[in-house]
């Protein structure tokens, strides 16, 4: 009766999602062009460009460039208005590209063959970003292993089935919900020419057929909400360019989805955990991501508001898209599920630290999230022909050490005198969730400064949470929460200008505070932080009293207190193996 | 008949065995146990809460064996056993009424 009704619950959710996002989308869409004054010459979205399911048409001579970017074929400049002829400027900078393409025709016509030979030059350097793109998205993908040996590691052996059992159906869950409509809503409307910043899939031949967004138009900016071109990888979403975006992104969003497993873990009910799990992929994760990397509202507010906000707010990897969603969830969830029992007395005094049942496992299962950790940075290039990837690599790999070791010496000589293990883990993961966002940007140095600050900030976040009572099972809402925000607000800092031209549609590099970038760019960071705090509050809040109404989310005390693996999941996470009493939680004294 | 049962540190049970096999004892009983005496166990701190190990692991080893045989036993014990620092255990001697080999169905010192 109950699974009925959860199953019928999800998809009457999903189903009316979809419509209603339909609905809007043709008025909103109808306002937006009226108030916008969309320029004609702009793709109108309804012109639907060629999918290509096949793969035999993406990536030609206009995709072939040299190192700077300079593309070989000059395409014709488009004829000036009337108006524009009385712009001197804009006649001159007409006349230099129609020069250009006039010789640049010239030229074709002299050497048809170089010509045939540029097409299969930019078929293979699409095809190098497509390798890159997807290789990268396997190794993204072997981080669920990562943070299943992490989350279960740090809990009780009573839980261990368990914990795994959910960071292994979260991936199945999530990725199906955001096949299903987290696609669309997300990178639906990426293209759509409302939007200031409104490219297509550029490193992989530019496919631009997901170009429907829905959004506001207020004192004249179009904000973009959300997208709605690729629902279920049909019609615009068939095309292979959108495939290999959906594979990237969609292990990128089980990242997210994974966190709160951790946080929550050793008490949440597997049927609550599979409500969330219908959640995640659909309706929690992809409206954020809209708006910074769907070139949603986040993404167009330096072009929105020139000199004012930088490049808008910018997240190369996933700082905050990723992570602190993920965290921020978590902290929701930790606080309202309640903490595990028997850490507390009655005074909300810590009086029996719960420990981890396997260092081993917590630390390979860090050393799996490092690894991983180059596929999810680097790889957020999209492009294997972006040599910086070898600059966001090193940097990725400097913050992590950086972190771990001010994290251990941190505990060691301030904390606690003890360096203790599972802090060190924490503390790399840190390092690596805070250069997430800022890996492009910034220096070695930038990157190993980041790394010492995420190493501290994690130990001093563990705590304080600790002492206000919220009971993260694994220090999800530390790593992945705060240092997330930090990663952020730290290219504001951070960004040495060396890179990212043209980001976000504003021209020139990104660059923060210390490299004479004034403050605009760290106000982007930040409205987007404080953005990412309150959208995902308030919508794990909504699915937390969802679930809790359906089925409630946490377990009975008998079952915690017996450990959920046979309650819940009906198999031990050690079978055979005899379990240390001593070592369990003792029962609070009345 | 007497029955020895020694608490001992667990890394010190290979040489009270080899001590007790030098004198001629040949067989024992071993089990993991865990307790605490004086000491009352230990404060360790994780993550920034202390918490108490009361009970410490300790090997609790049985010997039944001819009344003659009890004082060197004790003295073999406590010779492997001591390190002279606190935790280093106890011995306990009790009677026992009578014992049967189960094989053979011998009964009293003829059954050790």
């Amino acid at each position: 009766m109950i699974k009925k009704l959860i199953t019928s619950v999800a998809v009457l959710t999903l189903f009316g999602a979809l419509s209603l996002a339909n609905a809007r989308a043709e008025d909103t869409n109808m306002a937006g062009m009226a108030m916008t004054n969309a320029p004609a010459a702009a793709a109108p979205a309804d012109a639907a460009p060629a999918t290509d399911p096949g793969g035999t048409k993406t990536g030609s001579a206009s995709d072939a460039q040299d190192a700077g970017g300079t593309h070989f074929v000059v395409s014709a400049p488009s004829d000036l208005s009337d108006d524009d002829k009385k712009d001197t400027n804009k006649v001159a900078a007409y006349n230099d590209a129609k020069k250009a393409f006039d010789d640049y025709t010239t030229q074709a016509k002299a050497e048809p063959l170089a010509v045939k030979l540029a097409d299969s030059v930019g078929h293979n350097r699409v095809a190098v970003n497509f390798m890159w793109t997807l290789i990268t998205g396997f190794l993204v993908m072997f981080m669920q292993a990562g943070f299943a040996l992490v989350e279960t590691g740090l809990c009780r052996a009573k839980n261990a089935s368990h914990t795994m059992a959910m960071n292994f159906m979260i991936y199945p869950m999530g990725m199906l919900g955001f096949y299903v409509c987290g696609f669309a809503f997300m990178f639906g409307g990426m293209a759509d020419p409302h939007s200031l910043v409104n490219g297509g899939i550029g490193t992989m031949g530019g496919y631009s057929g997901l170009n429907h967004e829905v959004g506001l138009t207020l004192g004249g900016h179009f904000f973009g909400l959300f997208g709605t071109k690729g629902f279920l990888l049909q019609g615009a979403g068939y095309d292979t360019a959108a495939f290999a975006l959906f594979l990237f992104q969609m292990v990128f969003m089980d990242t997210t989805a994974t966190i709160p497993t951790g946080g929550a873990a050793e008490r949440w009910k597997f049927s609550a955990f599979m409500i969330y799990g219908c959640f995640i992929g659909t309706l929690m994760y992809p409206f954020f991501g809209n708006w910074v990397w769907g070139n949603g509202w986040l993404a167009n507010l330096g072009a929105m508001f020139p000199g004012k906000l930088g490049h808008g707010h910018v997240d190369f990897a996933g700082s905050s898209v990723v992570h602190m969603q993920g965290g921020v969830i978590a902290l929701i969830f930790c606080w309202l599920i309640g903490r595990r029992h028997g850490k507390y007395d009655k005074n909300g005094k810590i009086v029996h630290p719960i420990m981890p049942h396997s260092i081993p496992m917590v630390m390979l299962g860090t050393f799996i999230l490092a690894f991983g950790w180059f596929g999810f940075n680097p790889g957020s290039t999209l492009a294997g022909t972006d040599l910086r990837i070898a600059v966001v690599a090193v940097n990725t790999m400097i913050a992590s050490a950086t972190a771990a070791l001010a994290t251990t010496l941190y505990m060691w000589w301030f904390k606690t005198k003890k360096p203790d293990p599972s802090m060190m883990c924490n503390g790399m993961l840190a390092g690596l969730v805070a250069i997430t966002a800022p890996c492009a940007f910034v220096s070695a140095g930038g990157a190993a400064i980041i790394g010492i600050i995420s190493g501290i900030l994690v130990v001093e976040a563990v705590f304080f949470f600790d002492k206000i009572g919220i009971d993260d099972a694994v220090g999800a809402i530390s790593v992945h929460g705060v240092n997330g925000a930090w990663g952020c607000l730290s290219i504001g800092l951070f960004a040495d200008g060396t890179y990212g031209d043209g980001w976000n549609g504003v021209s020139g590099t990104v660059k923060g505070l210390f490299y004479g970038g004034g403050m605009g760019q760290f106000w982007a960071e930040l409205i987007g932080v404080i953005t990412c705090f309150i959208t995902l509050s308030v919508l794990s809040i909504i699915c937390y009293k969802i679930a809790e109404v359906l089925v409630g989310n946490r377990v009975s005390l008998e079952v915690e207190i017996e450990g959920l693996d046979v309650p819940e999941m009906g198999v031990p996470g050690y079978g055979g193996v005899q379990m240390d009493k001593d070592s369990e939680t003792p029962m609070l004294k009345a | 008949m007497k029955k020895i049962e020694a608490i001992i540190k667990p890394f010190k049970l290979e040489e009270v065995k080899d001590a007790l096999g030098e004198i001629g004892i040949e067989g024992m009983t071993v089990t993991e146990v865990k307790g605490f005496g004086r000491q009352k166990g230990h404060t360790e701190i994780y993550r920034g809460s202390e918490y108490t190990v009361d009970f410490l692991p300790k090997i609790k080893l049985e010997v039944v064996l001819p009344n003659d045989r009890v004082d060197a036993a004790t003295v073999a014990i406590i010779k492997a056993a001591k390190t002279g620092k606190i935790g280093d255990g106890k011995i306990f001697v009790t009677t026992i009424d009578d014992s049967v080999r189960i094989r053979t169905e011998e009964k009293g010192d003829k059954a050790l």
